[in-house]
């Protein structure tokens, strides 16, 4: 059976052409760039090249781009990094609907005594940057809002954010995990003081980030040791995942446009085309300020686990808000600060495209999709009599 | 990802007993689909023999649930009503060759189906309202329910009682209730209270300082560990006033917050402390 990987806001597939890139430093070339040798030494070039195409990607400058081991660890390092630079600033601004890399890094800072605003969602997941706005003081030494939600995929207007907050004398940081490679981002324009971004989001591989630093922001390291990184991240460098960041990035820099047509076009087939087939579905978050390879869709009457299940019966992967897909008894965090009714939330499905999904795998899963659906209504007590109606008639077309 | 057992899969797959008996002869729901799990379950019973001729399942939930459910129906199949109230949520949850741990509430839910179903072929509607003290307000919770489960399970902490009956899984607030509860069933005698020296009343000072260590260290961190969190205002004789802060100025549970602190407050530091909020 041919596996249907529609999860990639979860992790993506190595792109072959980063893996070739990558594999001469997995073999033969394993010196350390630090060395004075020229056996480990030559490799540091092979370091900066890579760290010049993922300053491009970003329209940033190399000096400005820190590796580090995933997004979560940049993440942490740009709010301990603000807290640490500016001591006599005791207050965190973030959102509701943010990566637990930074929810519960802020549950931590509270539990040390930090002062945390968690500004508020709307129903379709747009921001409430009015409150935001109000929430910043004097006490704010950074706020940090997501640029894309990774459930929904509705997109925040960081840029209008980072210039209020930067007039405010806060530093902003955005966690862009979702959407380098996806959108097009020039630090030239976004005034964001630091940007996270992850290697495995974009067809690099997994435990390799970056920590974007605007020059001439005020900066500590997370990770104290060696001289790496000019001093800003110890610990010797993840040199093949760094040369495959490099070629994913200068990969997604040539096809932005492009991939970004391809999968919106994908995407919309693949949401109209259940809403169409399945009655009693919901679209959770903005339609118009989304990433164009995310769409989150309630099944209303049935369970996300249950229904995450029965698509793996058919090597379809997606992912669920529901309560027990997440590991807990609590559903997603995200549906719920929007106020997505719990039935809603309980049978809400999130596909995420890549540019290797096809027009006909999206046909085989809309092939798939009513059957399954309608399957589990028949099972639910909550079914209604007009859904074993319409279903039949709308698994034929 | 859950780690399933084939027979789980099998019965998720193909459950058996899917639907609703025609004209049952008792009927059995729990569950709500705002809990994320519901089960309805319809029997047909032989009125000379009390013998269950037929059961089906409907249930919303996830593939554990379904499975469960599945599997109950066919366990009760040609037993007598009597026979059938005996099988007890392990029965269910071994016949699937094990549930993950989480999920044993799934085998919990199916047995209670089952009971409802039961005490309304005998006629004894259970009146929704009844006056059960409802202990985890997300998931309702009883307490009746949380300590039928943990004596039939042997379940020994708050974690296990979540993984059986979801109590405790939501907001936690009630996670000292379930501990208290979880106490009271199986020590013979309750712990040693806090030893305040008979007789000698306590400096004032003394008590101050002991509820700020409460809640700066108890109850503080919990709240803030869900986002919420409250301000120490003011000690007035049994009087201590706080302040909610964060999710927790319009959290609907603040009563029930309130309620725990003072409880806690009473146990450690006077019987007679009034906990009210600013």
């Amino acid at each position: 059976m041919k596996t249907i990987y529609l999860d990639n806001n979860a992790t993506t597939a190595i792109a072959p052409e980063v893996l070739a890139a990558m594999q001469p430093y997995l073999g033969e070339f394993y010196g350390n760039p630090s060395s004075m040798h020229t056996f480990g030494g030559q490799l540091h070039r092979k370091v900066e090249e890579a760290r010049e195409k993922v300053a491009a990607l970003i329209g940033a400058e190399p000096s400005e781009i820190i590796f580090t081991s995933c997004g979560t660890e940049s993440d942490n390092t740009a709010i301990m990094s603000a807290l640490e630079s500016f001591p006599q600033k005791r207050h965190v601004i973030t959102t509701r609907v943010e990566h637990p890399a930074i929810l519960n890094f802020c549950r931590y800072l509270q539990r040390k005594g930090y002062r945390v605003t968690s500004v508020p969602v709307d129903k379709v997941g747009n921001l409430d940057t009015a409150a935001l706005y109000k929430s910043i003081d004097d006490d704010t030494a950074i706020v940090s809002v997501m640029y894309a939600n990774n459930e929904t995929g509705v997109i925040f207007p960081v840029e209008e954010i980072a210039d209020f907050v930067k007039k405010r004398g806060a530093l902003f940081h955005t966690d862009a995990v979702q959407v380098i490679g996806k959108l097009p981002v020039n630090m030239k324009e976004l005034q964001a003081d630091m940007l996270s971004l992850s290697g495995h989001k974009l067809h690099a591989p997994k435990g390799i980030g970056v920590l974007y630093v605007r020059k001439g922001t005020r900066f500590c390291p997370y990770l104290i040791g060696g001289h790496q990184e000019h001093g800003r991240r110890a610990g010797t460098e993840n040199l093949a995942s760094i040369i495959g960041l490099g070629k994913a990035a200068e990969l997604a820099s040539s096809n932005i446009d492009e991939e970004k047509a391809y999968l919106s076009r994908l995407r919309d087939r693949l949401e109209k085309g259940l809403q169409q087939s399945c009655p009693d579905t919901r679209i959770n978050g903005n339609p118009d300020r989304r990433l164009p390879n995310t769409t989150n869709i309630s099944f209303e009457w049935i369970e996300g686990e249950a229904i995450l299940l029965r698509l793996n019966e058919y090597g379809v992967c997606a992912s669920s808000g529901s309560a027990c897909s997440s590991g807990s008894l609590e559903p997603s965090h995200v549906l719920r600060a929007m106020g997505v009714p719990f039935t809603a939330i309980h049978g809400s499905i999130r596909f995420s495209l890549s540019r290797y999904n096809t027009d006909e795998e999206i046909d085989r899963v809309l092939e798939i999709m009513p059957g399954v659906v309608q399957e589990l209504r028949r099972i639910s007590p909550f079914r209604r009599e007009s859904i074993c109606e319409v279903l039949p008639h709308a698994e034929s077309t | 990802m859950w780690e399933y057992t084939e027979k789980v899969k099998d019965f998720f797959l193909k459950p058996k007993n899917v639907g609703e008996v025609e004209n049952p002869d008792a009927t059995g729901e729990v569950g709500s689909i705002l809990c994320g799990d519901a089960l309805k379950l319809t029997l047909k019973v032989d009125k000379e023999s009390g013998k269950i001729t037929d059961a089906k399942f409907q249930t919303f939930g996830c593939a554990s649930a379904i499975a469960s459910s599945s599997v109950l129906t066919e366990l009760i199949k040609g037993k007598t009503l009597e026979e059938a109230s005996s099988i007890t949520n392990q029965e269910v949850a071994d016949f699937l060759g094990g549930l993950p741990k989480e999920k044993m509430h799934c085998s919990v839910m199916a047995r209670e189906a089952l009971e409802a179903a039961v005490a309304d072929y005998k006629g004894q509607k259970k009146e929704p309202e009844k006056k059960e003290k409802v202990i985890c307000q997300c998931f309702e919770v009883s307490e009746d329910k949380i300590r039928k489960v943990a004596i039939e399970n042997r379940l020994t902490t708050a974690e296990e009682i979540t993984n059986y009956t979801k109590a405790g899984g939501g907001c936690g607030a009630c996670i000292p209730a379930i501990e208290a509860i979880l106490k009271d069933i199986w020590s013979i005698k309750p712990p040693p209270e806090v030893p305040l020296a008979a007789g000698k009343k306590m400096t004032n000072l003394k008590r101050i300082v002991l509820i700020q260590d409460v809640i700066e260290n108890e109850v503080r961190p919990k709240l803030q560990a869900d986002g919420g969190d409250l301000d120490l205002v003011d000690i007035e004789g049994p009087r201590v006033t706080i302040a909610l802060r964060a999710m927790c100025t319009d959290c609907p549970m603040g009563s029930v917050t309130i309620e725990g602190i003072q409880q806690r407050l009473r146990d450690v530091v006077d019987k007679d402390i009034l906990v009210v909020a600013q």
